[in-house]
């Protein structure tokens, strides 16, 4: 057995490195092109139930569709941002809410309406299940699973950004969006790159989380708030920022449920409001 | 086009005119008392909202700030005038005032965080603050009745004579004579030098220190107008329907009135109230349907308003009138 | 007993390692016209931005009058009686010129704070919005919505609205910037009639009407002052030729 600080340290690590899944396509598309797309979580409850269907109805493996949940989501944030939010991208933030609100909204009625409003739960494959012994010290094996996992990504997403043109680009858009488009980068379409591999990524946290918090179709707004809290505490356009945060966040929420459960919800919205305060763009925001 | 040399000072005078079609609107409020009886706590219901959208339109559709915490001085407002008839007396005036002091006291005090920020900054800022007094107000069972709501609420006659009655007679009348006299007071504020102001800052944040305008300053007193008047409307829910549950401070009512506002169209002083009035109409006709649908047509609608009536139905209807008037 | 209207006293602006205002200098004599010129990218919106509060420089010092105003708030300066107008349309494009200047006008009267006042109770105000109005030649587009109005009408309400300050020194950019010939007479007469008293610096490209109206030209490049002088000695300056060899004259 854990001694509980180290077991809450590392659930709420894991918990945080799934936040981070589910964020950090959230913060670099804020932080590119300043779009408040709230309807980023709707993208990870479809990769939720891209994977339920697969492995409940079709018996598909659990890692098999995982990059299908990915995909899924993506393709499903092309074809949103082709037809709506390409034409609010210099629009109010007002108008931006409202939109991806809506979406959202309608997102979430059609999952009620198609898979009902109970928690869908999947069987997670057998060596994911139970714990592993390390160093004398017990871990849930799904909870390393998702640290392996987010740590993959996170190098991925670094070394992307680093050594491909595609990544030099989003950091230029990112840092000076006008210098950006005067050196011949279309801004617009590298967007849309970017914002399909966000919501790929957040479809594919959709995914993760089942077996962690349970997917229902409230999951879109739930989980949007933890989200959002990340995004402006660790900085828009950072992902070293929504690492830190996701982390912060995770690990704070565990915490307050473990050793203070009458503060709810409380303190987590007391950090966001704390960080922000003093760090209006965040832990490595710029703006 | 060629304008008629009109002094100007009589021009802006002439902007504030009231027009036939709002004497026509405001005589309209009337009709529930004769037509609609069986409904008139639906009406008080719809006064209310009103009054509440008609709050945040002054910093959203008015100042640019996008709020979605607004639901913390609604609350603040009701609980305190519930509180307030519990330990002090049942007058409903000096309830009504005292909710709206301490809601503007809190909103006052807030907004120096507020006017600080913008963009995403500020809507998660009024998001999390709002739910923290959510929070706040679901653990102070002690004060508020936690998730149970206030209960022992009893308000007394309306200038002692209006005693609040079954029908909703006493609830309606006194919402709406309310509604209608901060109406006046948002009214004025609108075309008053400072209302210019707040457009202003709307329109071209850039420009105003540009003419040595003090934008944070504005936005302050105008957060503080707003969270005064929102706490009115709060208060008058805890009166007319003697309880006050979470609800009154609850996300989910920041997030309707918003809706409401965007509807009828911001920044169009009626906006907020046709807004209010087609909302809550429909949300009472369709009460029978599961929540998640209900959110599916606004959803639908909110897409809709967003892509095709971007000043929502106000503006549509007054750009219709315009076309029509220059045929 | 100063007589300069606006001075700065080795302004620096990095961003990183990009230096954009490098170590200015400036004096600008109550009543002058000096004319700000320098290729694209040479900094002449940024020094406006530092000297006007959009930018905190990192040294130096901006002083108005005898006061220095380095550590003030841009809408202090703007009180002070420092305005600027910006190369791009920075107007409230749903309000109508006599709004805009109006709202101007109420707020270096202080009085844009009374939100239980009619506005139209302002009488003085008003008329002194249309007055200036009038004599930018808005007086007969003055109700109609900013947005609507044609691009050169547009870049006189960008004047008008500085000119609602009362400022003591004006910064000009680019006043007729993307303005067709046909409209750009109405801006120069503007320009020209501005009074004796005012301080003005403005950013030109056509080096027509730089000749026309300053007594006094800077050329920035790089960030940094390249030199100065009077219109006679900067066109037989070879330096500032070649700074701007392949740039194309109007004449």
């Amino acid at each position: 057995m854990l001694p509980p600080f180290f077991g809450v340290l590392f659930d709420g690590l894991a918990y945080g490195m799934l936040l981070f899944v589910l964020s950090v396509g959230l913060s670099v598309t804020l932080g590119l092109m300043n779009f408040v797309n709230l309807a980023h979580c709707a993208f990870a409850m479809l990769g939720g139930y891209v994977t339920v269907t697969l492995v409940n109805e079709f018996h598909w493996p659990f890692l098999a569709t995982l990059p299908m949940a990915f995909v899924a989501a993506a393709l499903a944030s092309v074809v949103l941002e082709r037809i709506f939010y390409r034409r609010l991208y210099r629009a109010s933030d007002l108008d931006q809410v409202l939109l991806t609100i809506g979406f959202a909204f309608i997102s979430v009625a059609v999952a009620a309406y198609i898979f009902g409003t109970l928690q869908q739960p999947i069987q997670a494959p057998e060596f994911l299940r139970g714990s592993s012994q390390v160093l004398g010290l017990s871990f849930g094996n799904y909870r390393l699973f998702l640290i392996g996992v987010a740590i993959v990504v996170t190098m991925l997403l670094v070394a992307g950004l680093e050594y491909t043109r595609f990544g030099a680009q989003v950091r230029a858009a990112v840092d000076n969006q006008r210098m950006a488009r005067g050196l011949g980068i279309d801004v617009d379409r590298t967007f849309a790159a970017t914002f399909a591999l966000g919501s790929g990524l957040a479809g594919l946290g959709g995914a993760l989380a089942i077996e962690i918090v349970g997917l229902d179709p409230s999951f879109a707004f739930t989980y949007l708030v933890y989200v959002l809290i990340i995004v402006s505490v660790g900085g828009l356009g950072s992902i070293a920022g929504s690492f830190a945060a996701a982390c912060l966040i995770g690990v704070s929420d565990i915490a307050g449920k473990y050793y203070a459960p009458e503060l709810g919800a409380f303190l987590i919205y007391l950090v966001m409001v704390v960080v922000l305060m003093w760090k209006p763009a965040g832990l490595f925001g710029k703006r | 086009m060629t304008t008629a040399p009109t002094s100007p000072q009589v021009y802006l005078q002439s902007l504030s005119h009231w027009r036939p079609v709002e004497i026509a609107f405001w005589l309209a409020t009337l009709l529930p008392f004769f037509l609609f009886p069986d409904y008139l706590s639906l009406a008080s219901q719809i006064a209310i909202a009103a009054l509440f959208a008609l709050s945040l339109d002054l910093i959203l559709g008015y100042a640019g700030v996008v709020s979605l915490g607004h639901a913390a001085f609604f609350g603040i407002g009701a609980y305190t005038a519930g509180i307030f008839s519990k330990l002090v007396w049942g007058e409903p005036l000096t309830g009504l005032l005292v909710a709206a002091t301490l809601a503007g006291a809190v909103g006052y005090v807030s907004s120096f965080i507020i006017a600080r920020f913008r963009h995403l900054t500020l809507i998660m800022i009024t998001l999390g603050l709002g739910l923290l007094l959510h929070e706040a107000a679901n653990r102070a069972h002690w004060l508020t009745g936690g998730s149970d709501g206030l209960q022992g609420v009893s308000i007394w006659p309306v200038l002692g004579l209006f005693k609040f009655d079954l029908y909703g007679y006493t609830a309606y009348g006194y919402s709406l004579a309310v509604l209608f006299i901060l109406f006046l007071f948002v009214r004025r504020i609108i075309n008053s030098p400072f209302g210019l102001a707040l457009r202003g800052i709307r329109e071209n944040w850039t420009r105003m220190p540009a003419i040595g305008a003090a934008s944070r300053a504005h936005i302050r007193k105008a957060y503080t107008i707003a969270a005064f008047v929102a706490g009115i409307a709060g208060a008058l829910l805890a009166q007319t329907t003697e309880t006050v549950s979470l609800e009154s401070i609850s996300f989910q009512r920041s997030a309707d009135v918003l809706v409401m506002l965007v509807l009828g169209g911001a920044g169009r002083l009626y906006g907020g109230l046709v807004g209010s009035v087609i909302f809550m109409i429909a949300r009472d006709q369709f009460s029978g349907i599961a929540p998640q649908y209900w959110y599916f047509w606004i959803g639908i609608l909110l897409v809709v308003v967003v892509m095709f009536l971007p000043n929502g139905i106000v503006g549509g209807l007054s750009k219709i009138a315009g076309r029509w008037r220059r045929k | 007993m100063t007589t300069l209207a606006l001075s700065t006293k080795g302004l620096q602006k990095t961003f990183g390692s990009l230096v954009v205002a490098r170590d200015i200098d400036l004096n600008l004599p109550v009543g002058a016209r000096y004319a700000l010129i320098g290729p694209n990218g040479a900094g002449k919106t940024t020094l406006i931005n530092l000297i006007t509060g959009m930018l905190q420089p990192n040294a130096g010092s901006i002083l108005l009058g005898d006061e220095d105003i380095t550590r003030l708030e841009p809408q202090a300066r703007v009180k002070r009686g420092l305005a600027r107008t910006f190369q791009i349309n920075t107007l409230f494009a749903g309000l109508n010129p006599l709004e805009a200047v109006t709202l101007a006008v109420c707020e270096r009267r202080g009085i844009a704070d009374r939100f239980w006042q009619h506005i139209a109770v302002n009488k003085e105000a008003i008329e002194e919005a249309y007055s200036i109005l009038e004599k930018l030649k808005l007086g007969d587009v003055c109700y109609q919505t900013t947005r609507e109005l044609p691009y050169g009408r547009q870049r006189l309400l960008e004047i008008a609205l500085a000119l609602a300050t009362k400022p003591k020194v004006l910064l000009l950019d680019e006043p007729a910037a993307g303005v067709p010939q046909e409209e750009s007479g109405d801006i120069f007469e503007v320009v020209a009639g501005l009074s004796n008293e005012l301080t003005l610096l403005f950013i030109e490209h056509d080096m027509h009407v730089v000749f026309r109206f300053a007594t006094h030209i800077i050329v920035l490049v790089g960030g940094g002052v390249f030199t100065e002088g009077t219109p006679a000695q900067i066109s037989a300056d070879p330096g500032v030729r070649e700074v701007y060899l392949g740039k194309r004259h109007h004449g």
